[in-house]
Protein backbone atom coordinates (compact mmCIF):
# COMPACT_ATOMS: atom_id res chain seq x y z
CA UNK A 1 0.00 0.00 0.00
CA UNK A 2 1.98 3.20 -1.05
CA UNK A 3 5.28 4.34 -1.50
CA UNK A 4 7.77 3.85 1.45
CA UNK A 5 8.23 7.57 1.65
CA UNK A 6 4.68 7.96 3.15
CA UNK A 7 4.69 4.87 5.93
CA UNK A 8 5.07 6.61 9.51
CA UNK A 9 5.20 2.85 11.22
CA UNK A 10 5.50 -0.23 10.48
CA UNK A 11 5.42 -3.48 12.55
CA UNK A 12 7.00 -6.69 11.25
CA UNK A 13 5.71 -9.62 12.81
CA UNK A 14 5.14 -7.69 16.47
CA UNK A 15 4.58 -9.53 19.56
CA UNK A 16 4.44 -8.59 23.07
CA UNK A 17 4.30 -11.36 26.31
CA UNK A 18 4.72 -11.04 29.73
CA UNK A 19 5.12 -13.49 32.56
CA UNK A 20 5.36 -16.01 29.42
CA UNK A 21 2.16 -15.27 28.36
CA UNK A 22 1.69 -13.53 24.70
CA UNK A 23 -0.36 -10.47 24.97
CA UNK A 24 -0.28 -10.36 21.18
CA UNK A 25 1.97 -11.95 18.54
CA UNK A 26 2.66 -11.90 14.64
CA UNK A 27 1.10 -8.83 13.98
CA UNK A 28 2.01 -6.69 10.88
CA UNK A 29 1.02 -3.50 9.96
CA UNK A 30 1.27 -0.19 8.60
CA UNK A 31 -0.02 3.40 8.82
CA UNK A 32 0.73 6.14 6.36
CA UNK A 33 0.51 10.23 6.01
CA UNK A 34 -3.19 10.86 5.72
CA UNK A 35 -4.61 7.67 5.94
CA UNK A 36 -6.50 5.89 9.12
CA UNK A 37 -5.63 3.13 10.72
CA UNK A 38 -8.79 1.28 12.76
CA UNK A 39 -8.22 -1.76 15.43
CA UNK A 40 -10.92 -3.87 16.38
CA UNK A 41 -11.25 -7.29 18.11
CA UNK A 42 -12.84 -8.31 21.08
CA UNK A 43 -11.32 -7.42 25.31
CA UNK A 44 -7.91 -8.32 25.69
CA UNK A 45 -7.52 -9.45 22.40
CA UNK A 46 -4.46 -7.27 22.12
CA UNK A 47 -5.65 -4.16 20.65
CA UNK A 48 -3.64 -1.80 23.17
CA UNK A 49 -1.20 -3.70 23.09
CA UNK A 50 -0.45 -3.45 19.66
CA UNK A 51 -0.90 0.47 20.12
CA UNK A 52 2.15 0.37 22.93
CA UNK A 53 4.07 -1.89 20.57
CA UNK A 54 3.89 1.06 17.49
CA UNK A 55 4.79 3.79 20.02
CA UNK A 56 7.80 2.30 21.39
CA UNK A 57 6.30 2.13 24.97
CA UNK A 58 7.05 -2.00 24.93
CA UNK A 59 10.55 -2.47 24.29
CA UNK A 60 11.55 -5.87 24.58
CA UNK A 61 9.16 -7.18 21.46
CA UNK A 62 9.08 -10.14 19.03
CA UNK A 63 9.58 -8.88 15.52
CA UNK A 64 10.61 -5.15 14.99
CA UNK A 65 8.96 -1.82 14.65
CA UNK A 66 10.30 0.89 12.37
CA UNK A 67 9.04 4.50 13.09
CA UNK A 68 9.66 7.15 11.03
CA UNK A 69 8.34 10.22 13.02
CA UNK A 70 8.97 11.36 16.17
CA UNK A 71 5.81 13.85 15.99
CA UNK A 72 3.52 11.48 17.89
CA UNK A 73 0.13 12.17 19.38
CA UNK A 74 -1.03 9.95 22.00
CA UNK A 75 -4.41 9.13 23.75
CA UNK A 76 -4.12 6.29 25.84
CA UNK A 77 -6.76 4.41 27.00
CA UNK A 78 -6.60 3.95 30.20
CA UNK A 79 -4.91 7.25 32.15
CA UNK A 80 -4.15 7.33 36.01
CA UNK A 81 -2.94 11.16 37.17
CA UNK A 82 -1.59 11.63 40.62
CA UNK A 83 -3.72 14.25 42.03
CA UNK A 84 -1.17 15.10 44.36
CA UNK A 85 0.28 17.64 41.29
CA UNK A 86 -1.67 20.68 40.76
CA UNK A 87 -2.32 20.56 36.90
CA UNK A 88 -5.00 22.38 35.12
CA UNK A 89 -6.17 21.53 31.65
CA UNK A 90 -3.96 24.98 30.03
CA UNK A 91 -0.62 22.65 32.13
CA UNK A 92 -1.38 19.65 30.92
CA UNK A 93 -1.69 20.55 27.00
CA UNK A 94 1.84 21.47 27.10
CA UNK A 95 2.77 18.53 29.10
CA UNK A 96 5.02 16.83 26.14
CA UNK A 97 5.83 19.87 24.32
CA UNK A 98 5.86 23.79 24.64
CA UNK A 99 2.79 25.30 22.27
CA UNK A 100 1.71 28.52 21.25
CA UNK A 101 -1.42 29.45 23.23
CA UNK A 102 -3.11 30.24 20.02
CA UNK A 103 -2.99 26.31 19.41
CA UNK A 104 -3.49 25.41 23.02
CA UNK A 105 -6.86 27.79 22.49
CA UNK A 106 -7.49 26.23 18.96
CA UNK A 107 -7.25 22.16 19.75
CA UNK A 108 -9.36 22.71 23.11
CA UNK A 109 -12.09 24.75 20.83
CA UNK A 110 -12.10 21.95 18.01
CA UNK A 111 -13.12 19.61 20.95
CA UNK A 112 -15.22 21.82 22.72
CA UNK A 113 -13.86 22.02 26.61
CA UNK A 114 -12.25 25.78 25.86
CA UNK A 115 -14.26 26.87 28.54
CA UNK A 116 -12.28 24.27 30.93
CA UNK A 117 -9.12 25.72 30.12
CA UNK A 118 -8.30 26.95 33.95
CA UNK A 119 -10.17 24.23 35.35
CA UNK A 120 -8.04 21.56 37.83
CA UNK A 121 -7.56 18.18 35.86
CA UNK A 122 -8.79 16.66 39.01
CA UNK A 123 -12.00 18.24 38.49
CA UNK A 124 -13.31 17.32 34.71
CA UNK A 125 -15.95 14.40 34.75
CA UNK A 126 -14.59 11.43 32.39
CA UNK A 127 -16.02 13.03 29.13
CA UNK A 128 -14.27 16.37 29.67
CA UNK A 129 -11.38 14.78 30.21
CA UNK A 130 -11.35 12.49 27.57
CA UNK A 131 -12.04 15.39 25.46
CA UNK A 132 -8.82 17.49 27.39
CA UNK A 133 -6.77 14.05 26.23
CA UNK A 134 -8.14 14.68 22.34
CA UNK A 135 -6.78 18.00 22.69
CA UNK A 136 -3.42 17.59 23.79
CA UNK A 137 -3.09 15.01 21.19
CA UNK A 138 -3.91 16.99 18.42
CA UNK A 139 -2.92 20.15 19.27
CA UNK A 140 0.56 19.58 18.83
CA UNK A 141 -0.07 19.52 14.89
CA UNK A 142 1.65 15.03 15.35
CA UNK A 143 2.47 13.50 12.12
CA UNK A 144 1.15 9.97 14.30
CA UNK A 145 -1.57 10.09 16.51
CA UNK A 146 -2.68 6.66 18.46
CA UNK A 147 -6.03 7.42 19.55
CA UNK A 148 -7.08 4.16 22.05
CA UNK A 149 -10.85 4.41 22.67
CA UNK A 150 -10.81 8.50 22.38
CA UNK A 151 -14.33 8.91 22.87
CA UNK A 152 -14.96 6.84 26.24
CA UNK A 153 -17.48 8.45 28.16
CA UNK A 154 -18.15 11.24 25.62
CA UNK A 155 -22.20 11.76 25.51
CA UNK A 156 -23.83 10.72 21.95
CA UNK A 157 -23.54 13.70 19.71
CA UNK A 158 -20.51 14.65 20.86
CA UNK A 159 -18.79 10.83 19.91
CA UNK A 160 -19.79 11.41 16.29
CA UNK A 161 -18.69 14.80 16.41
CA UNK A 162 -15.07 14.05 17.71
CA UNK A 163 -15.30 11.39 15.19
CA UNK A 164 -15.93 13.68 12.28
CA UNK A 165 -13.21 15.88 14.07
CA UNK A 166 -10.31 12.78 13.74
CA UNK A 167 -11.14 12.30 10.12
CA UNK A 168 -10.96 16.38 9.77
CA UNK A 169 -7.86 16.14 11.19
CA UNK A 170 -6.72 13.41 9.21
CA UNK A 171 -7.11 15.13 5.82
CA UNK A 172 -6.24 18.79 7.01
CA UNK A 173 -2.65 17.27 8.81
CA UNK A 174 -2.11 14.79 6.23
CA UNK A 175 -1.39 12.86 9.36
CA UNK A 176 -1.80 8.86 10.07
CA UNK A 177 -4.11 7.77 12.77
CA UNK A 178 -3.95 4.32 14.65
CA UNK A 179 -7.20 4.16 16.01
CA UNK A 180 -8.94 1.57 18.37
CA UNK A 181 -12.39 1.53 18.73
CA UNK A 182 -15.58 -0.73 20.13
CA UNK A 183 -17.83 1.06 18.09
CA UNK A 184 -18.28 -0.34 14.85
CA UNK A 185 -21.06 1.89 13.82
CA UNK A 186 -18.92 5.34 13.73
CA UNK A 187 -15.64 4.36 13.45
CA UNK A 188 -16.07 2.75 10.04
CA UNK A 189 -17.22 5.96 8.02
CA UNK A 190 -13.55 6.70 7.75
CA UNK A 191 -10.87 4.30 8.37
CA UNK A 192 -9.12 3.10 4.87
CA UNK A 193 -7.79 -0.26 6.87
CA UNK A 194 -9.13 -2.62 9.62
CA UNK A 195 -7.30 -4.87 11.21
CA UNK A 196 -9.02 -7.70 13.23
CA UNK A 197 -7.30 -8.79 16.47
CA UNK A 198 -7.95 -11.96 18.70
CA UNK A 199 -4.80 -11.82 19.98
CA UNK A 200 -2.94 -12.06 16.50
CA UNK A 201 -4.44 -10.42 13.16
CA UNK A 202 -7.49 -12.83 12.50
CA UNK A 203 -8.26 -10.52 8.70
CA UNK A 204 -7.27 -7.40 7.55
CA UNK A 205 -8.19 -4.74 4.78
CA UNK A 206 -11.09 -2.23 4.46
CA UNK A 207 -14.08 -2.14 6.48
CA UNK A 208 -16.18 -3.99 3.39
CA UNK A 209 -13.72 -6.75 3.17
CA UNK A 210 -13.47 -7.59 6.48
CA UNK A 211 -17.17 -7.53 6.60
CA UNK A 212 -16.84 -10.47 4.35
CA UNK A 213 -14.28 -12.27 6.19
CA UNK A 214 -15.88 -15.60 7.98
CA UNK A 215 -13.22 -15.15 10.47
CA UNK A 216 -14.55 -11.85 11.57
CA UNK A 217 -18.28 -12.98 11.33
CA UNK A 218 -17.06 -15.60 13.85
CA UNK A 219 -15.98 -13.19 15.99
CA UNK A 220 -18.12 -10.52 15.76
CA UNK A 221 -21.09 -12.19 14.92
CA UNK A 222 -22.78 -12.02 11.75
CA UNK A 223 -25.19 -8.82 12.61
CA UNK A 224 -21.74 -6.86 13.62
CA UNK A 225 -20.78 -8.00 9.81
CA UNK A 226 -23.93 -6.45 8.26
CA UNK A 227 -23.18 -3.29 10.24
CA UNK A 228 -19.90 -3.17 8.52
CA UNK A 229 -20.82 -3.58 4.92
CA UNK A 230 -23.92 -1.62 4.81
CA UNK A 231 -22.23 1.17 6.39
CA UNK A 232 -22.96 4.66 4.64
CA UNK A 233 -22.37 7.81 5.95
CA UNK A 234 -25.27 8.56 8.29
CA UNK A 235 -26.32 7.63 11.23
CA UNK A 236 -29.62 6.46 11.09
CA UNK A 237 -29.20 3.45 13.73
CA UNK A 238 -29.96 3.21 17.11
CA UNK A 239 -27.05 3.70 19.41
CA UNK A 240 -26.78 1.68 23.03
CA UNK A 241 -24.18 3.20 25.25
CA UNK A 242 -21.95 0.88 27.04
CA UNK A 243 -20.50 2.62 30.21
CA UNK A 244 -20.64 5.58 31.25
CA UNK A 245 -22.52 8.49 29.09
CA UNK A 246 -22.94 11.87 30.10
CA UNK A 247 -25.17 14.41 29.10
CA UNK A 248 -24.05 18.11 28.25
CA UNK B 1 31.35 39.50 56.81
CA UNK B 2 32.09 36.20 55.71
CA UNK B 3 33.67 35.80 59.02
CA UNK B 4 30.53 35.95 60.79
CA UNK B 5 29.34 32.37 61.28
CA UNK B 6 26.18 33.31 61.34
CA UNK B 7 25.97 34.57 58.25
CA UNK B 8 27.82 32.02 56.37
CA UNK B 9 25.59 30.18 57.88
CA UNK B 10 22.34 32.02 56.25
CA UNK B 11 23.92 32.13 53.02
CA UNK B 12 24.25 28.52 53.21
CA UNK B 13 21.17 27.51 54.28
CA UNK B 14 19.30 30.02 51.43
CA UNK B 15 21.33 28.20 48.49
CA UNK B 16 19.54 25.05 50.21
CA UNK B 17 16.75 26.24 50.30
CA UNK B 18 16.81 28.11 46.53
CA UNK B 19 17.64 23.77 45.89
CA UNK B 20 15.32 21.98 47.51
CA UNK B 21 11.93 23.88 46.54
CA UNK B 22 11.47 22.62 43.23
CA UNK B 23 13.39 19.03 43.52
CA UNK B 24 11.20 18.63 46.76
CA UNK B 25 7.78 18.96 44.70
CA UNK B 26 9.02 16.03 43.37
CA UNK B 27 9.84 14.19 46.14
CA UNK B 28 6.45 14.85 46.81
CA UNK B 29 4.67 14.07 43.49
CA UNK B 30 6.46 11.51 42.85
CA UNK B 31 6.24 9.80 46.10
CA UNK B 32 10.16 9.46 47.20
CA UNK B 33 9.74 10.75 50.53
CA UNK B 34 11.11 7.48 51.82
CA UNK B 35 13.64 7.40 48.86
CA UNK B 36 15.37 10.24 49.91
CA UNK B 37 15.55 8.87 53.67
CA UNK B 38 17.64 5.97 52.49
CA UNK B 39 19.84 8.67 50.66
CA UNK B 40 20.46 10.48 53.87
CA UNK B 41 21.21 7.42 55.83
CA UNK B 42 23.28 6.31 53.93
CA UNK B 43 25.65 9.50 53.80
CA UNK B 44 26.20 8.55 57.33
CA UNK B 45 28.63 6.23 55.61
CA UNK B 46 29.68 8.68 53.40
CA UNK B 47 30.98 10.66 56.04
CA UNK B 48 32.86 8.53 58.16
CA UNK B 49 34.42 7.42 54.73
CA UNK B 50 35.20 11.01 54.64
CA UNK B 51 37.10 11.17 57.45
CA UNK B 52 38.65 8.26 57.36
CA UNK B 53 40.67 9.26 54.48
CA UNK B 54 40.57 12.86 55.09
CA UNK B 55 38.22 13.40 52.09
CA UNK B 56 35.94 16.29 51.09
CA UNK B 57 32.71 15.40 52.88
CA UNK B 58 30.11 16.97 50.14
CA UNK B 59 31.86 14.78 47.74
CA UNK B 60 31.95 11.46 49.48
CA UNK B 61 28.64 11.56 50.30
CA UNK B 62 27.36 12.46 46.61
CA UNK B 63 29.40 9.16 45.90
CA UNK B 64 28.03 6.53 48.46
CA UNK B 65 24.53 8.34 47.75
CA UNK B 66 24.69 7.71 44.07
CA UNK B 67 25.67 3.81 45.02
CA UNK B 68 22.90 3.25 46.85
CA UNK B 69 20.76 4.59 44.54
CA UNK B 70 22.23 2.79 42.18
CA UNK B 71 22.15 -0.63 43.67
CA UNK B 72 18.58 -0.57 44.80
CA UNK B 73 17.68 0.17 41.20
CA UNK B 74 19.54 -3.57 40.29
CA UNK B 75 17.75 -4.84 43.44
CA UNK B 76 14.60 -3.83 42.02
CA UNK B 77 15.30 -5.77 38.71
CA UNK B 78 16.75 -8.80 40.38
CA UNK B 79 14.27 -9.30 43.62
CA UNK B 80 10.80 -9.62 44.02
CA UNK B 81 10.72 -7.71 46.97
CA UNK B 82 8.62 -4.92 47.25
CA UNK B 83 10.43 -1.66 46.92
CA UNK B 84 9.62 -0.26 50.40
CA UNK B 85 11.73 -3.09 52.26
CA UNK B 86 14.33 -2.46 49.85
CA UNK B 87 14.73 0.81 50.58
CA UNK B 88 14.26 -0.05 54.51
CA UNK B 89 17.06 -2.99 53.71
CA UNK B 90 19.20 0.06 52.01
CA UNK B 91 18.78 2.39 54.56
CA UNK B 92 19.39 0.68 57.51
CA UNK B 93 21.90 -1.26 56.48
CA UNK B 94 24.27 1.64 55.44
CA UNK B 95 23.26 3.75 58.42
CA UNK B 96 24.62 0.51 60.46
CA UNK B 97 27.71 0.12 58.48
CA UNK B 98 28.42 3.78 58.85
CA UNK B 99 28.53 3.62 62.89
CA UNK B 100 30.37 0.37 62.81
CA UNK B 101 33.22 2.28 61.24
CA UNK B 102 32.65 4.93 63.09
CA UNK B 103 33.34 2.78 66.02
CA UNK B 104 36.94 1.94 64.24
CA UNK B 105 37.81 5.24 64.30
CA UNK B 106 38.46 5.91 67.49
CA UNK B 107 40.64 8.32 66.89
CA UNK B 108 38.96 10.90 65.21
CA UNK B 109 36.61 12.77 67.09
CA UNK B 110 32.58 12.39 65.47
CA UNK B 111 30.92 15.27 66.53
CA UNK B 112 27.56 12.87 65.73
CA UNK B 113 24.51 15.33 67.01
CA UNK B 114 26.08 17.89 64.29
CA UNK B 115 26.20 14.87 61.88
CA UNK B 116 22.58 13.99 62.41
CA UNK B 117 20.82 17.44 63.03
CA UNK B 118 22.83 19.83 61.78
CA UNK B 119 25.72 22.53 62.88
CA UNK B 120 25.65 26.11 61.88
CA UNK B 121 28.84 26.09 63.60
CA UNK B 122 30.45 23.99 61.36
CA UNK B 123 29.86 26.05 57.62
CA UNK B 124 33.30 26.86 56.40
CA UNK B 125 32.98 29.11 53.12
CA UNK B 126 34.27 26.36 50.97
CA UNK B 127 31.19 24.65 52.48
CA UNK B 128 29.48 27.67 50.65
CA UNK B 129 31.16 27.28 47.31
CA UNK B 130 30.29 23.46 47.42
CA UNK B 131 26.67 24.74 48.28
CA UNK B 132 26.26 27.39 45.28
CA UNK B 133 28.13 25.87 42.52
CA UNK B 134 26.74 22.27 43.56
CA UNK B 135 23.08 23.99 44.04
CA UNK B 136 23.33 26.22 41.01
CA UNK B 137 24.13 22.89 39.02
CA UNK B 138 21.30 20.52 40.32
CA UNK B 139 19.07 23.48 39.63
CA UNK B 140 20.72 23.57 35.64
CA UNK B 141 20.57 19.99 35.16
CA UNK B 142 17.04 19.44 36.79
CA UNK B 143 15.71 22.25 34.03
CA UNK B 144 17.31 20.77 31.72
CA UNK B 145 15.13 17.31 32.23
CA UNK B 146 12.45 19.67 33.49
CA UNK B 147 9.67 18.56 30.36
CA UNK B 148 10.60 14.33 30.43
CA UNK B 149 10.54 14.40 34.27
CA UNK B 150 7.28 16.34 34.87
CA UNK B 151 5.62 14.88 31.80
CA UNK B 152 6.49 10.92 33.32
CA UNK B 153 5.69 12.73 36.59
CA UNK B 154 2.13 13.07 35.50
CA UNK B 155 2.35 9.74 33.13
CA UNK B 156 4.97 7.71 32.20
CA UNK B 157 3.55 6.04 28.98
CA UNK B 158 2.89 9.18 27.71
CA UNK B 159 6.00 10.67 28.12
CA UNK B 160 7.25 8.04 26.40
CA UNK B 161 4.98 7.55 23.51
CA UNK B 162 5.71 11.10 22.75
CA UNK B 163 9.61 10.57 22.55
CA UNK B 164 10.88 12.31 25.89
CA UNK B 165 13.18 9.57 27.19
CA UNK B 166 11.32 9.71 30.84
CA UNK B 167 14.00 6.94 32.34
CA UNK B 168 16.55 9.15 31.90
CA UNK B 169 15.22 11.96 32.93
CA UNK B 170 14.70 9.53 36.06
CA UNK B 171 17.93 8.57 36.63
CA UNK B 172 19.47 11.79 36.27
CA UNK B 173 16.97 12.58 39.06
CA UNK B 174 18.20 10.04 40.97
CA UNK B 175 21.61 11.78 40.82
CA UNK B 176 20.08 14.73 41.60
CA UNK B 177 18.34 13.39 45.16
CA UNK B 178 22.17 12.02 45.80
CA UNK B 179 23.80 15.55 45.20
CA UNK B 180 21.27 17.66 47.20
CA UNK B 181 21.87 15.45 50.44
CA UNK B 182 25.49 15.70 49.91
CA UNK B 183 25.16 19.95 49.80
CA UNK B 184 22.75 20.15 52.38
CA UNK B 185 24.13 17.58 54.95
CA UNK B 186 26.06 20.40 57.08
CA UNK B 187 22.97 22.79 57.51
CA UNK B 188 20.12 20.50 57.97
CA UNK B 189 22.05 16.95 59.45
CA UNK B 190 21.12 13.44 57.67
CA UNK B 191 17.82 12.54 60.17
CA UNK B 192 16.18 16.01 58.75
CA UNK B 193 16.72 16.43 55.13
CA UNK B 194 13.86 14.39 53.86
CA UNK B 195 11.78 17.49 55.94
CA UNK B 196 13.72 20.13 53.97
CA UNK B 197 12.30 18.31 50.96
CA UNK B 198 9.18 17.65 51.98
CA UNK B 199 7.79 19.93 53.95
CA UNK B 200 8.05 23.18 51.93
CA UNK B 201 6.93 21.43 49.63
CA UNK B 202 3.79 19.88 51.03
CA UNK B 203 2.91 23.37 52.62
CA UNK B 204 3.65 24.93 49.12
CA UNK B 205 0.51 22.44 47.64
CA UNK B 206 -1.74 23.50 49.90
CA UNK B 207 -1.71 27.15 48.46
CA UNK B 208 -1.36 26.00 44.74
CA UNK B 209 -3.07 25.91 41.66
CA UNK B 210 -0.52 25.20 39.27
CA UNK B 211 2.81 22.99 39.14
CA UNK B 212 4.87 26.46 38.83
CA UNK B 213 3.11 27.93 41.92
CA UNK B 214 4.02 24.93 43.48
CA UNK B 215 7.64 25.22 42.67
CA UNK B 216 8.00 28.89 44.09
CA UNK B 217 5.97 28.68 46.77
CA UNK B 218 8.07 25.81 47.84
CA UNK B 219 11.13 27.58 47.15
CA UNK B 220 9.89 30.75 49.20
CA UNK B 221 8.64 28.79 52.10
CA UNK B 222 12.12 27.01 52.60
CA UNK B 223 13.48 30.58 52.32
CA UNK B 224 11.44 31.38 55.40
CA UNK B 225 12.01 28.19 57.13
CA UNK B 226 16.00 28.97 56.87
CA UNK B 227 15.87 32.50 57.81
CA UNK B 228 13.45 31.78 60.61
CA UNK B 229 15.24 28.63 61.91
CA UNK B 230 19.03 29.86 61.83
CA UNK B 231 17.61 33.19 63.75
CA UNK B 232 15.93 30.74 66.46
CA UNK B 233 18.40 28.42 66.75
CA UNK B 234 20.99 31.62 67.86
CA UNK B 235 18.44 32.98 69.85
CA UNK B 236 17.47 29.86 71.90
CA UNK B 237 20.96 27.80 71.29
CA UNK B 238 18.77 24.74 69.38
CA UNK B 239 20.66 22.67 66.60
CA UNK B 240 20.26 24.61 63.43
CA UNK B 241 18.15 21.42 61.46
CA UNK B 242 15.45 20.88 63.60
CA UNK B 243 15.22 24.44 63.95
CA UNK B 244 14.61 24.58 60.54
CA UNK B 245 12.66 22.26 59.85
CA UNK B 246 10.21 23.01 62.83
CA UNK B 247 10.18 26.84 61.43
CA UNK B 248 9.03 25.15 57.70
CA UNK B 249 6.12 23.23 60.12
CA UNK B 250 4.96 26.16 61.62
CA UNK B 251 4.64 27.46 57.72
CA UNK B 252 2.83 24.29 57.03
CA UNK B 253 -0.10 24.64 59.50
CA UNK B 254 -0.54 28.09 58.47
CA UNK B 255 -0.84 27.13 54.89
CA UNK B 256 -3.66 24.47 56.35
CA UNK B 257 -5.67 27.38 57.56
CA UNK B 258 -5.97 28.49 53.95
CA UNK B 259 -7.57 25.43 53.01
CA UNK B 260 -9.81 26.04 55.29
CA UNK B 261 -10.91 29.42 54.46
CA UNK B 262 -10.94 28.75 50.90
CA UNK B 263 -13.12 25.68 51.44
CA UNK B 264 -15.46 28.53 52.84
CA UNK B 265 -15.47 30.62 50.19
CA UNK B 266 -16.12 27.90 47.97
CA UNK B 267 -19.45 27.13 50.15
Amino acid sequence: MGSNQNILVKLNEAGFSLNNKWLVKGVSLQVEKGKIVTLIGPNGSGKSTTAKIALGIYKKIDGSVEKYTNKVGYVPQKISIDWTLPLRVNDFMVLTESISNDLIDEALSLTGVIHLKDKNLGDLSGGEFQRVLLARAISKKPELLVLDEPVQGVDFTGEIALYELIKKISDELNCGILLISHDLHTVMSATDHVVCLNGHVCCSGSPIDVAKNNEYKALFGEQASQILSRYEHRHDHIHTSEGEIKKN
Amino acid sequence: MLDDFFIRALIAGIGVAIVTGPLGCFVVWRRLSYFGDTLAHSALLGVTLAYSMEFNIAFSVFIISSLIALTLIQLQKRTNLPGDALLGLLAHSSLAIGLVVIGFLSFIRFDIMGLLFGDILAVTVDDLLIIWIGGALILLVLKLIWKPLFASTVNYELAEAEGLNPDRAKALFTILMAAIIAISIKMVGLLLITGMLIIPAAMARNISSSPQKMVMYSIIGGLLSVILGLFSSLEFNTASGPSIIAASLFLFILSLLNIKQSIKLKN
